[in-house]
């Protein structure tokens, strides 16, 4: 008896080979897709706003005069977001982390703040929004400051960073840990010389992408009562400040045909952002990845 | 020929100069009680509130902006609701409002010893609007308009409302349930009676726009700003509120006779913050330039004697 029946492969072949070719066109049409829908969002953007992009659009405040309109107070006050939400999120998340990777025993309780950084995730973000108003606006007295917006904004990244570096913290090969051990270090010790050098990649690569959810977002800061008319800039974290997607929003609602064009030119500001702070990620990634 | 030349020069110089000096009084004349204090300020004014009043305050401090560098003016557009509640809070100076303070608005105002007062900028008139193709709606009554953005439970076609109108069934497109402009609605037209089921609620009034612009049997109502940025796209329906069709332009929404569908637009200035005096000159310029500055942006401007009601009650104020 023959194991491999010839005639019978063969007849199965065609359909099989089909199949294989129906699968890969199906794939292959769900990657247009969602390129597709980039391309025409990019292009309807990029005629409508590239007009308007000009050294004084980006230096301009805000005005009723489309043509006089600018972005500069949005602009930097992104910046200034950026500069509160980076060193709180991270700080905190990377800390918690490290705490429930290295130091805490599995348990109930680790598993049921596990279960609820996952939940947190997936929580809308306006009710961060309303969370920091009641929290860091109205009972710590900050006002709509560039450090209550800042910290509501990291309450919602912080669980992305969290998930982000447990992953990246678990990746790194217990015999190194091990190794410190053997030679005598302490866990504080194997921690900042062995365990974060090698989990720094992923933890940073996780944390930018969480920022640029964070400058991203309009929905918590409208909640929070922030200006979008300012024509100075922050001096301190308690000065009160705009950022760019309110302004781009509040663009979009506008009844004049300039203002969504210059709502477009806007989005491309913010997505060049975006688009470098994701280049960072990417560069980091592949610059300090080590594999063991 | 030398003295010639110095004449046409000096000629041309003095005629340079005197159109900058005829340049520089118009401006003047524009911002004169600006000119006349004179003096430069400085300190906060913080203002929130409505969305639709936004415009106007955004138009007032980038000019302000201009005569008094130093104040550092913040409007923000939590809406009408947000905005009174960082007014109750005492956060702000000025509260923004598309529609009257609420009676529990002053109640809460009232415990916390918040003392205010009312100004009026603007006028905005609720434009009802139909598709292009629309041949048979020449005006609606307040009665008409009723049934037809009330709910009852039955289909609706535009033959149900008036005889002769086509038996074909009416699109609604509405302002959404936040917005200012539907709470007007609702209390002039709805009665806080549901509205339509059918009907496509959205916050964004380009959507509306679309809507009606491309449905032959499409109705919906916005702001009289919106329609006039999309004047060639919709058409505008007279409304008749017991004296004979009226349709909303700038002379019938001022003169109060594109009743009941023209509203106040308001701010409330915290009386205590006058006491400021950033604040008092920011109101007093408020006041000065808002019929100008609010007609640029879109909306109608008051008679002139409210503007001077106004700055009355504010200099007995300080």
């Amino acid at each position: 008896m023959k194991l491999i029946d010839h005639s019978k492969v063969v007849k199965n072949m065609a359909p099989r080979l089909l199949w294989n070719q129906v699968f890969k066109v199906i794939f292959f049409i769900a990657t247009l897709f969602g390129l597709f829908v980039l391309g025409i969002l990019l292009y309807r953007i990029f005629t409508q706003g590239s007009g308007y992009l000009s050294l004084d659009f980006l230096q301009n405040l805000p005005s009723r005069k489309p043509e006089r309109a600018g972005i500069k107070t949005a602009l930097i006050g992104t910046v200034w977001l950026v500069g509160v939400v980076a060193p709180v999120s991270l700080l905190i998340g990377v800390g918690t982390a490290l705490y429930l990777e290295e130091y805490a025993k599995k348990s109930r309780f680790t598993d049921f703040i596990q279960v609820n950084i996952s939940n947190l995730a997936g929580v809308p973000s306006i009710v961060f929004g309303l969370l920091g108003l009641t929290l860091f606006v109205r009972a710590f007295a900050l006002g709509t400051s560039v450090l209550a917006a800042g910290l509501t904004m990291s309450l919602l990244v912080l669980p992305v960073i969290i998930v982000a570096s447990q992953e990246a913290i678990r990746a790194v090969p217990n015999e190194l840990r091990e190794a410190s051990f053997g030679m005598g270090a302490t866990k504080w010790q194997t921690i900042i010389r062995v365990v974060l050098p090698a989990a720094i990649p992923g933890i940073l690569t996780g944390g930018i992408l969480a920022l640029s959810r964070a400058i991203g977002e309009t929905a918590p800061l409208v909640v929070l009562g922030l200006p979008l008319f300012i024509a100075f800039l922050p001096k301190t974290v308690f000065d009160t400040f705009t950022v760019l997607p309110m302004q781009i929003y509040n663009w979009t609602s506008r009844p004049q045909e300039e203002f969504h064009a210059l709502a477009a030119a806007g989005i491309i500001i913010l997505l060049v952002m975006l688009i470098i702070m994701n280049s960072i990620a990417v560069l980091i990634r592949n610059k300090f990845q080590k594999r063991y | 020929m030398k003295s010639l030349n110095k004449l046409a020069l000096s000629a041309m110089m003095g005629g340079v100069l005197l159109f900058a000096a005829a340049c520089g009084s118009e401006e003047a004349g524009k911002t004169s009680d600006a000119a006349e204090v004179n003096k430069q300020l400085s300190g906060e004014v913080k203002i929130d509130g409505s969305s639709t009043v936004y415009p106007i305050m955004e138009a007032v401090a980038e000019e302000y902006q201009m005569v008094q560098p130093d104040v550092k003016v913040s409007v923000g557009l939590s809406g009408t609701g947000g905005g009174f509640k960082a007014f109750i809070a005492g956060e702000t100076d000025m509260s923004n409002a598309s529609r009257p303070i609420k009676d529990e608005e002053k109640a809460q105002l009232g415990e916390k010893g918040i003392e205010f007062t009312e100004i009026k900028l603007a006028f905005d008139g609720l434009s009802v609007l139909v598709n292009k193709e629309n041949t048979w709606v020449d005006h609606l009554t307040i009665d008409e308009l009723k049934k037809l953005w009330i709910e009852d439970g039955k289909a609706r076609k535009w033959s149900d409302i008036r005889e002769g109108w086509p038996e074909e069934e009416i699109k609604f497109y509405s302002p959404g349930t936040d917005s200012g402009t539907f709470d007007y609605f609702n209390e002039v037209i709805l009665d806080d009676q549901p509205i339509v089921q059918s009907a496509t609620l959205s916050e964004d009034d380009n959507i509306l726009v679309q809507g009606i612009s491309g449905e032959k049997n499409g109705i919906g109502y916005m702001g009289y700003a919106y329609y006039l940025e999309n004047k060639n796209k919709l058409k505008i329906v007279p409304i008749d509120g017991g004296n004979g069709p009226v349709e909303p332009t700038n002379d019938t929404i001022e003169s109060g006779e594109y009743a009941p569908l023209s509203r106040p637009l308001f701010t409330y200035v915290k009386n205590e913050s006058v006491k400021n005096e950033e604040v008092y000159d920011y109101v007093k310029f408020l006041i000065e330039n808002a019929a100008d500055l609010s007609e640029e942006v879109g909306y109608v401007r008051l008679p002139q004697e409210e503007y001077d009601k106004d700055l009355a009650v504010l200099e007995g104020l300080k």
